[in-house]
């Protein structure tokens, strides 16, 4: 299968990212020289030139550096049911790789007007689903797929947003590939609509990339990042029901125990709003409040990290005490905005993804810009039969999964994984899509020894207020075992900086 | 601002003072151990110190006999103890965690700072080596976590809400410390019963002098030998010693004035006539009438004006 690197046109050993060469320091110096690792990609060439003069034991003191100052400013994430030996409690640091991701600005620009597009079709389709239901009846989509969705809310039916935008915080998981022609080429992997995360990892990787590395970014013209909280503030005051001149604006988070947290109390505290739990929102003749020091205060806007599920005791699970009672009845009264809106789910469901390119012609009667990675659908009989022949071959993913759970990675599996997932997948074809093994773009990346290419994806994250706009870049996600494909957090995966540079 | 959000503040500072006070008091019965005294009086000065957090029962159920081991352990890296240096630091540390929005970067690191330390130190063996050493550090990240907020902090609620619970802990912490250390002594020195041994006196009331920063202070102020009646005035009228009844007091009613948004607040009310006391109080009145009931009811008016900060502002009834 071809290789794709993002820094070098051919890899040093040939499956490097197979077999780790046995002389650690050997393989670093090889990337590191670019010689015998082949022709660097002409939008690396200034940052490998920079990387081939440092001395290794500064990038490593840099390395430690960079794990201090993250723990010390507590940039972790929670574990569930952990604890650390330092007595960190459950948190845990994102590794974070000092070798930045780059992709030239006018590759750039074209992805952006792809995300651009793709995100307004998803919208205009939530919106369709919860009234007309018009791409239902020109049969582009069929109804049960729509309709028996577990993440159809019928709660969600008729009931008017601002601005019709349901997804106003999207992120776009894309990862690079050689397409037919061997070229790379970005492909959209997965669409995230509900409470897509990892945001504020994007800004402290560059807040840590520069404070580590000015003279990098005086040589580079990178595209800034930093005003992410700002475009986030403007696109949730502009999400505004009743058009409230000065409009409250709350994030709402699950508490601090949640794996997110840091995330949550960043973005509140980097826009200046409050920071609310379920305990701090009541309702009272269908209007949101929140508890104060000088009593009840209204709000207008709730930027929640709380999944559908917990949002309302009183609509969803019952048990739930993450939400607020009589929160659906004041969403529907038009008395606040809930972003992203209740019953997102529906657009980025593992069964739905692969109609998004049609959706885009059908709404907006334009061609995709940006490709879907092929992708099978279990439950017609045809595809069933081929994702069943070829499990060694495919990606196997659970419609409802997410997070790097509950798939299949065909050819890193054991015949008997592959024997138990076939009969899994047999007995609710449905509940499962394939997709054939990319060979992800690698990026080379500081491991035990040394330095080798790791697989990498893209997450950007889009917003939707009264426009669609983005800063340049986005999270960048590396899975940091040698050959694997599964980037998540959870997974063991770290974190790069991204850059979008002028050349 | 947020119920919630002032209540985590208001924690963080109490569990920072208290971890602050444990580590003064645990100081100070240490540093006295290293001189030459009898079993029993070095058992007493122990056991007193397990008195003021009302911990005996629960000491001595996990730990047994009083030893200087023991209660080290058990007033500092006992993790069971809620009262322990490492538990207050913990829940300090958690409650910043909470809001830690709400804080200066630099608040929040120092409290992040002092939770990743602390937990090195312990484990380290820092401690065991050298306890001096650590009760002076903790007293230290007490002052640097004081000093960045006022430092560092817009001085509104959040900021009152903060003092609040540091000066609030203090006037208990400091009212439980004169009340078993006198009381240890009371027979004796009170009494005029027997002729007691002047060095003992004179380490015994120095200590509780040092550990309150409160040693050259005395001398300052009274430049007299040093005398119980005049460390209780001290410790519990005198408005400028900052560890003092009354100046905490005095800064408990100021920044509660500034969080009451009506000026007659019975919470407010019940904070002024307890201030008023001390600010009229003499010290002579104050033995007179026995100098354990003042305390102790001077404690049961400080725990109540917490409660009515928790209804007035942290955890409100919905109208």
């Amino acid at each position: 299968m071809q290789k794709f690197d993002e820094m070098y046109t051919t890899l040093a050993a040939a499956g490097a990212s197979q077999s780790q060469s046995p002389g650690g320091g050997q393989a670093q110096s090889q990337s590191q020289a670019g010689g015998s690792a082949g022709e660097v990609r002409e939008h690396y060439r200034s940052y490998a030139k920079w990387l081939s003069r440092q001395n290794d034991d500064v990038m490593q003191a840099r390395r430690a550096e960079a794990e201090m100052i993250f723990r010390r400013v507590g940039i972790t994430f929670a574990v569930y049911g952990a604890k650390d030996e330092d007595g960190a409690g459950t948190e845990r640091l994102i590794p974070f790789d000092l070798i930045p991701r780059i992709i030239p600005a006018r590759e750039w620009s074209s992805m952006e007007k792809g995300l651009v597009q793709r995100v307004n079709a998803l919208n205009r389709f939530i919106h369709d689903v919860y009234h007309e239901q018009e791409i239902i009846k020109a049969g582009v989509i069929p109804a049960e797929q729509i309709l028996n969705n577990a993440q159809y809310r019928p709660e969600m039916k008729g009931v008017d947003v601002p601005n019709q935008v349901y997804s106003h915080i999207s992120g776009v998981d894309i990862v690079r590939a050689p397409n037919a022609k061997g070229e790379g080429e970005y492909y959209v992997l997965e669409d995230n609509l509900r409470v897509p995360s990892g945001v504020s990892y994007m800004l402290e990787d560059r807040k840590m990339m520069m404070r580590l590395f000015p003279d990098l970014f005086s040589a580079h013209r990178v595209a800034p990042v930093a005003h992410y909280p700002d475009l986030l503030l403007e696109t949730l005051r502009a999400s505004s029901p009743g058009g409230a001149a000065e409009p409250t604006v709350v994030v709402l988070t699950p508490g601090m125990y949640n794996s997110a947290y840091f995330e949550h109390a960043f973005l509140a505290q980097q826009m200046g709003v409050e920071l609310v739990e379920g305990q701090d929102l009541f309702v009272k003749d269908n209007f949101v409040y929140m508890r104060t020091t000088r009593g009840p205060r209204r709000v207008d806007v709730i930027y929640r990290r709380v999944d559908d599920d917990f949002l309302d005791p009183r609509v969803f699970r019952p048990s739930s005490t993450l939400g607020c009672p009589g929160l659906m009845d004041a969403y529907r009264a038009g008395h606040v905005a809930i972003c992203n809106a209740v019953g997102t789910g529906v657009a980025d469901d593992k069964s739905i993804y692969p109609y998004v390119p049609k959706m885009i012609e059908f709404y907006l009667g334009e061609k995709p810009i940006l490709s879907n990675v092929p992708t099978y659908m279990c439950r017609n009989s045809e595809d069933l039969k081929y994702v069943i022949a070829n499990l060694k071959d495919l990606v196997v993913k659970e419609v409802h999964g997410a997070g790097g759970y509950g798939m299949l990675v065909g050819p890193a599996s054991t015949k008997a994984e592959i024997e138990d997932f076939s009969k899994a997948v047999l007995a609710n074809p449905s509940n499962y899509i394939a997709q054939p093994t990319l060979s992800l773009s690698t990026c080379p990346t500081y491991v035990e020894q040394g330095i080798a290419p790791r697989h990498i994806d893209l997450r950007p994250f889009v917003l939707s207020g009264k426009t669609v706009q983005m800063v340049p870049g986005g999270l960048t996600r590396v899975a940091l075992k040698e050959g694997s494909l599964v980037v998540n957090s959870s997974q063991g995966g770290g974190t790069k900086d991204t850059w979008i540079l002028e050349i | 601002m947020l119920s919630r959000t002032a209540d985590h503040l208001y924690w963080m500072s109490r569990y920072t003072e208290r971890a602050e006070n444990t580590a003064r008091m645990l100081n100070v019965s240490y540093e006295t151990s290293l001189l030459p005294q009898s079993a029993a009086v070095a058992q007493v000065g122990w056991q007193g110190l397990l008195s003021i957090s009302e911990l005996l029962p629960s000491y001595t159920a996990l730990y047994g006999e009083v030893t200087p081991q023991g209660v080290m352990e058990f007033m500092v890296s006992d993790e069971d103890n809620p009262s322990s240096i490492i538990s207050c630091l913990r829940a300090a540390r958690e409650n910043a965690r909470a809001v830690r929005g709400t804080l200066t970067t630099e608040v929040w690191e120092t409290q992040n700072q002092t939770w990743l330390e602390v937990n090195r130190m312990l484990k380290s063996g820092d401690f065991e080596r050298d306890p001096g050493q650590f009760f002076e550090w903790v007293k230290f990240r007490s002052h640097l976590s004081r000093g960045v907020t006022v430092g560092t902090m817009l001085m509104d609620e959040s900021l009152h809400f903060m003092r609040l619970g540091t000066f609030l802990e203090r006037a208990d912490n400091t009212a439980r410390l004169v009340d078993v250390k006198f009381h240890a002594a009371q027979r004796d020195f009170f009494g005029n019963a027997k002729q007691k041994d002047q060095e003992y006196d004179f380490y015994h009331w120095s200590s509780i002098l040092r550990s309150v920063s409160g040693f050259e202070i005395y001398r300052k102020v009274y430049r007299d030998v040093i005398r119980p009646e005049r460390v209780a005035e001290l410790l519990i009228l005198r408005p400028d010693m900052p560890r003092s009844l009354h100046a905490s007091m005095n800064e408990v009613v100021s920044n509660l004035g500034l969080v009451s948004s009506d000026g007659d607040s019975e919470t407010l009310r019940q904070a002024g006539k307890l201030r008023a006391e001390l600010q009229y109080g003499r010290i002579d009145e104050i033995l007179a009438t026995g100098l354990h009931a003042f305390l102790t009811q001077f404690l049961d008016r400080v725990n109540d004006i917490g409660s009515r900060i928790s209804q007035d502002f942290l955890m409100p009834e919905i109208a």
